[in-house]
């Protein structure tokens, strides 16, 4: 039944309580941060949720899948043995000048680089949030994922780890606004910062001055400046560069080349050892101390040469 | 709250959840309605003594999770729309069913411009006319949804 005399508290008290609450969450979210634990125990509990919201897309998936005629399935397969033909090969050199590389490498002196361990996941959920680009994958804290870990697919930096749940973990894109890659130009070795501009399609440049060598169509490659992201892994493609003198810094604009309105399945990166002296320790989640103890130590002996 | 068949409206509020992240192609997406919105603006319009700021608050904060932006900010835009709503239902509840739906346009506006602000103060983004084209699909939904709760609510005799 309807009461006629409202029990509790007035519509007005309500509001004020609860938009302080708000008020609260956002200074400590936003400007102290320490909600960064509570978040992946948060991204836990509703992550049954974005497994419910995903089901009908992957229902469309396995249907698109399972209903194909055998000839596109043999015309498929015939493409991608030929493509494997062609990487075969081209693995073929690399395995050649990855040696050839290393050995260079040790006569100079320098660390030798190792292999990295990787992990496929799969996208969960992208956001409808126009105002933040981040999606959600099916990888969390159980498989290793830690914050701030390089995500990628088959063609460049997609973006990293923002929070860690135990099942699914969320991943904020370069296209962010918030978001930062240091990277450099592959031609020349220029240093410029990718900044997101909030658009899929684009990624801004900022503080570049008139002078700086950079090209339209020019590969900007991460730099492994800044230890988030592993050194040499394509970002994005410069689309326009507009060095007009009357403003202080020449207007560079570049395109992700990840295609990052289409994906689906992505490369979780795990670096073997720190690209530099900020990059994040392994993480804390990880039952293996021993492999963190053995990390320091290696960096140390590497400091010492 | 679960009194009186009180589940359905929280189911009623999860399926418009799972409905506000479910993933779909990008160019459909800019017109995606607000469907957490008008859903709770319906259960406060029928039932305001059950469905009050504080349930828009909770469903908002669960929508903070869900989308990753800062705590606190779908939360506070979802307050302020419903408690709009939830003041006047008496008035709202005589208009006509598309009188409805401008009021419901004008709230879902008002919540978009909400978070848009809060979103503007915390990070730099940039105001795009596409921010606003979930109100037209939310103000079309407005009557369908309208009369598919108003049955579910007499079917199961949620008062």
């Amino acid at each position: 039944m309807n009461p006629i005399f409202k029990h509790g508290p007035s519509p007005q008290h309500r509001l004020a309580f609860v938009l302080m609450l708000s008020a609260a969450l956002v200074f400590f979210d936003h400007r102290m941060g320490s909600f960064e634990g509570v978040r992946g125990y948060l991204q836990s509990l509703v992550s049954p949720l974005q497994y419910m919201a995903n089901t009908p897309k992957q229902l469309m998936t396995w249907a698109a899948e399972n209903l194909i005629t055998r000839k596109q399935l043999i015309e498929e397969n015939q493409a991608l043995k030929i493509n494997e033909l062609n990487y075969q090969q081209q693995m073929m050199e690399l395995e050649i000048v990855k040696k050839e590389n290393e050995r260079l490498r040790s006569l100079l002196a320098s660390p030798l680089r190792s292999d990295t361990k990787k992990m496929v996941a799969e996208i969960l959920s992208v956001d409808s949030d126009p105002y933040t680009h981040q999606l959600v994958i099916n990888r969390g804290a159980n498989d290793g994922v830690y914050e701030g870990q390089a995500v990628i697919d088959e063609q460049g930096i997609v973006g990293q780890i923002l929070h860690v749940g135990t099942t699914s973990s969320r991943v904020i894109l370069i296209t962010d606004v918030t978001h930062a890659v240091p990277v450099r130009v592959s031609r020349n070795g220029t240093r410029l910062v990718a900044n997101g501009a909030g658009r899929i399609e684009r990624l801004s440049h900022a503080h570049v001055p008139h002078s700086a060598d950079v090209q339209s169509g020019d590969l900007l490659v991460t730099s492994g400046l800044g230890g988030k992201y592993p050194e040499g892994y394509p970002v994005s493609q410069v689309i326009l560069v507009r060095k007009d003198e009357s403003r202080p810094f020449a207007q560079v604009l570049s395109k992700p080349v990840a295609q990052i309105d289409k994906l689906r399945y992505l490369l979780l990166l795990w670096p073997n050892k720190p690209t530099s002296i900020f990059a994040p320790k392994p993480s804390e989640k990880s039952t293996n101390q021993n492999d963190k103890v053995e990390n320091q130590v290696k960096g140390a002996t590497n400091a010492s040469e | 709250m679960l009194a009186n068949n009180g589940i359905i409206i929280v189911l009623s509020l999860l399926l418009a959840v799972i409905a506000s992240i479910m993933p779909m192609p990008l160019d459909v997406d800019a017109f995606r309605p607000d469907w957490v919105l008008i859903v709770l603006i319906y259960w406060s319009l029928a039932l305001p003594s059950r469905v009050n700021v504080v349930t828009a608050w909770v469903t908002g904060f669960i929508l903070d999770v869900l989308l990753g932006s800062t705590l606190g900010v779908h939360a506070a835009a979802m307050a302020l729309s419903v408690y709009i709503a939830a003041v006047n239902f008496q008035k709202i509840r005589n208009f006509s069913l598309w009188q409805q739906a401008l009021i419901v346009g004008v709230l879902a506006a008002l919540y978009h411009l909400l978070v848009f602000w809060m979103q503007r103060l915390l990070t730099d983004v940039v105001f795009l006319p596409s921010y606003l084209y979930p109100v037209l699909t939310s103000i079309v939904l407005w009557p369908w949804v309208f009369l598919l709760l108003r049955k579910v609510r007499r079917h199961f005799k949620i008062s």
